[in-house]
């Protein structure tokens, strides 16, 4: 510690624009280092993992060490499709709006393994409490992409009928709980959820998703005491992706310890995970969901990844950040790593892949021309106006009756 | 049967009719909450019925949020509703808005018992009425019982609601009827209308007013504690008031305001909350919305005053018997 007054530390991320990027001061352990534990460990064995890095694919794209789930290489491809779809449905989505048929939209890039792989390690009966960036997790369940664009465009197809803004996706069928724009309130909720079903004597559970940045949020700290006082059986995933919004990873506390140690003051096991391995997220999800459903209680995962693109589409990260700064992420990109992993076994190619792109791209397209067939924002089929008044209540009060015949003149 | 007991009643009413409600909160379970309230529902529904949880109300509100998702019928308790702070994002951003904003995806069936109210010497953080803050956010039922016999009715009722709802309880009351006379000893709620509490299962509808005295020169809308307090001023000063117990504030009974309104032409409101965008300023447009051609003075309202509640100064912060007889004197005048 230097010598002299204290002083106020206000943290500053290593680089900022107009300068390199750096990344030389983020460990990244080697891949296959970290020994996986039975899932009925006791959580005071393994207070060292959330200080480690669980890694699966090593840089070669072999996957190595105990975490391996060895998956079925159907499971890898169907894994591949629905993050390669996801960024296509995120990448048409932003052009969409750039286009002006929508008001707004937020991309996952970089970060579709945190989803998808989770979706898939999950039961379909598993209530998953996402953020806005976890679309992966309806498109991994084969939600019709048809919906979520329609509730993208607000237009006379959408469930939620021109009442939530873009990418505030509810599917209740799909296992997706309804996303709130306060951050963090899910992650409460989701503990509600796993106790309730604990309660029930039932065998699903919950798995709830929140980003470093909202961890600060006083919701993180009530979801972690309930759901360790009450042993609930829910997976508490944190995305840390660096960034929330233009604040870096220290701002949110981040500089002095990890994530997933917050998890062991409150005496759950936590593991740290490298969110841009595919089989690493499978695995540890695996873990946590198995554990839980034995009644081994809740787990916290963090998730290191890297938020690949800018915030929103009303946000700049050349403003805050060195404008390359994704290409040098260390753990590079989940697609890319998968895909190489997948033609490291001989199980995939590049015309296979080119054509697997394809078709993402065209099912994307496909999807959207339904959907703008019901509208968008601004132009075509729109939801009624008079059903705005609808489902404030389940029966409809006299004084919103009197506002709706108002507001329909 | 007292207020408490009959809403320890309605819960336990509640907890047999339907597996789906569980009541959680503070010192809710083996102890049976700090007013009693919940006393013996743990020892005869279970432990997963009725539990205590960590002080968080905030965690206690999210996580019954996440109860009703999966399908249960959540009955929190937030000890004081002074303390309901904390759980105001949860109550607002999320329960009030699950089903709306999921197109009834999301429907969110639970009752916030709070006790909330003066006249205890309760000071700043145990004698709040916070209801306006409630009554202003869309999605949100607020119910405020006055006597035993609808506390077990209206809780009932809320509980089998498919909304939200604020169940505040007046604590003053909880033992007895109090006129607002502090210098006076009260008497408890047997000697009272009101009392008679059925055992069993019954309801109080929701959005329902009732007409607690018949008057023909004047409307007193109110609830709560103020009732009695109100109608013991009416009596005293023998004016013939027709006084209003509108027990459901959201939604709000305006056929039976409306329609007393107009027959008397004059309005008196009367609430503890303080007064600036209180309950009562919506009761007071409405009156003059509605009643305009029929009002033959301005509306008055008597309320607690703009500051935060005083500990040692109760009695004049209290909207009390003097300043109702003289605020029912002004808009007699007219």
């Amino acid at each position: 510690m230097a010598e002299g007054r204290a002083g106020l530390h206000v943290p500053e991320p290593v680089s900022r624009p107009g300068f390199e990027w750096d990344f030389s001061s983020v460990p990244i352990p080697a891949a296959g280092l970290v020994d996986r534990p039975p899932t009925n460990v006791a959580a005071d064995e393994i207070r060292d993992f959330p200080f480690k890095l669980i890694r699966v694919l090593d840089d070669d794209g072999r996957a190595v060490g105990s975490w391996n789930p060895d998956l079925a290489v159907e499971t890898l491809i169907e894994g591949l499709r629905a993050m390669m779809l996801t960024r296509a449905y995120d990448s048409r989505m932003v052009r969409m709006q750039r286009q002006g048929k929508t008001s707004f939209y937020m991309k996952s890039t970089g970060e579709e393994a945190v989803a998808v792989a989770a979706a898939m390690a999950l039961e379909r009966g598993d209530m998953c409490f996402p953020t806005y960036r976890q679309q992966g997790l309806l498109i991994a369940r084969n939600w019709p992409l048809v919906d979520m664009m329609n509730q993208v465009y607000s237009n006379s197809g959408d469930r939620l009928k021109g009442r939530q803004m873009p990418v505030f996706y509810s599917s209740r069928e799909a296992g997706f709980f309804s996303i709130s724009g306060n951050l963090g309130t899910q992650y409460v909720q989701a503990v509600g959820w796993a106790m309730a079903s604990a309660s029930d004597g039932d065998r699903r559970i919950a798995a709830a998703w929140i980003g470093e940045g909202a961890t600060a949020e006083g919701d993180f700290h009530y979801a972690l005491t309930f759901a360790s006082i009450y042993q609930a059986p829910v997976i508490l995933n944190i995305v840390n992706n660096q960034w929330a919004i233009s604040s870096f990873s220290g701002v949110a506390g981040g500089e002095r310890t990890t994530f997933a140690a917050r998890g062991l003051g409150y005496g759950i096991p936590a593991l740290r995970v490298d969110g841009n391995d595919f089989l690493a997220v499978f695995a540890v999800t695996s873990w946590a969901a198995e554990r839980a459903r034995r009644g081994g209680g809740p787990t916290v995962i963090e998730h290191f990844t890297y938020r690949a693109e800018g915030h929103s589409t009303s946000d700049d990260p050349g403003k805050y950040r060195p404008r390359d700064e994704a290409a040098g992420w260390p753990l590079g990109d989940p697609i890319s790593r998968l895909k190489a992993h997948l033609i490291n076994g001989g199980q995939w190619s590049e015309v296979e892949h080119l054509a697997m792109q394809k078709a993402a791209e065209a099912t994307v397209r496909e999807a959207d021309k339904e959907a703008e067939s019901y509208g968008t924002l601004t132009g075509g089929g729109r939801p009624d106006p008079s059903t705005m008044f609808d489902d404030v209540y389940k029966e409809m009060p006299e004084n919103l009756r009197a506002q709706r015949a108002q507001a329909m003149l | 049967m007292n207020m408490i007991e009959a809403i320890n009643s309605a819960m336990d009413v509640a907890l047999a009719r339907d597996s789906n409600v569980t009541i959680l909160g503070e010192d809710v379970g083996f102890f049976g909450g700090v007013f009693r309230a919940t006393a013996g529902l743990q020892a005869k529904h279970g432990k997963t019925r009725v539990f205590d949880t960590p002080i968080t109300e905030c965690g206690i509100i999210g996580v019954a949020v996440g109860m009703a998702a999966y399908g249960l019928r959540p009955v929190p308790e937030i000890q004081f509703a002074d303390y309901i702070y904390p759980a105001l994002d949860q109550l607002v951003s999320e329960a009030a808005r699950l089903r709306y904003r999921s197109a009834g995806e999301f429907p969110m069936p639970i009752t916030v018992r709070s006790p909330f109210g003066g006249g205890i010497f309760g000071g700043q953080t145990h004698s709040q009425s916070p209801e306006g803050i409630f009554t202003h956010v869309s999605g949100l039922k607020t119910v405020v019982p006055s006597n035993p016999y609808d506390a077990k009715g209206l809780l009932l009722a809320s509980i089998e609601d498919n909304d939200p709802t604020i169940f505040f309880e007046p604590k003053r009351i909880y033992n007895g009827p109090f006129d607002g006379h502090y210098d006076r000893p009260v008497s408890p709620w047997a000697k009272h209308e009101g009392s008679e509490v059925p055992e069993g299962y019954y309801t109080v509808p929701l959005g329902k007013a009732a007409i607690v005295r018949a008057g023909a020169d004047v409307t007193i809308l109110t609830y709560g504690t103020m009732v009695h307090v109100a109608r013991a001023a009416v009596e005293e000063l023998g004016v013939d008031a027709e006084v209003i117990d509108l027990r459901t504030l959201v939604p709000l009974d305006i056929e039976t305001i409306e329609a007393s309104v107009k027959k008397t032409g004059r309005c008196l409101i009367v609430h503890e909350a303080t007064r600036t965008s209180g309950f009562g300023a919506e009761l007071a447009a409405m009156v003059q919305e509605r009643c305009f051609y029929h009002l033959e003075a301005p509306v008055e309202r008597v309320t607690g005053f703009d500051t935060p509640y005083p500990h040692s100064l109760e009695w004049a912060y209290f909207p009390g018997p003097i300043r109702i007889g003289m605020a029912l004197e002004k808009v007699m005048k007219d």
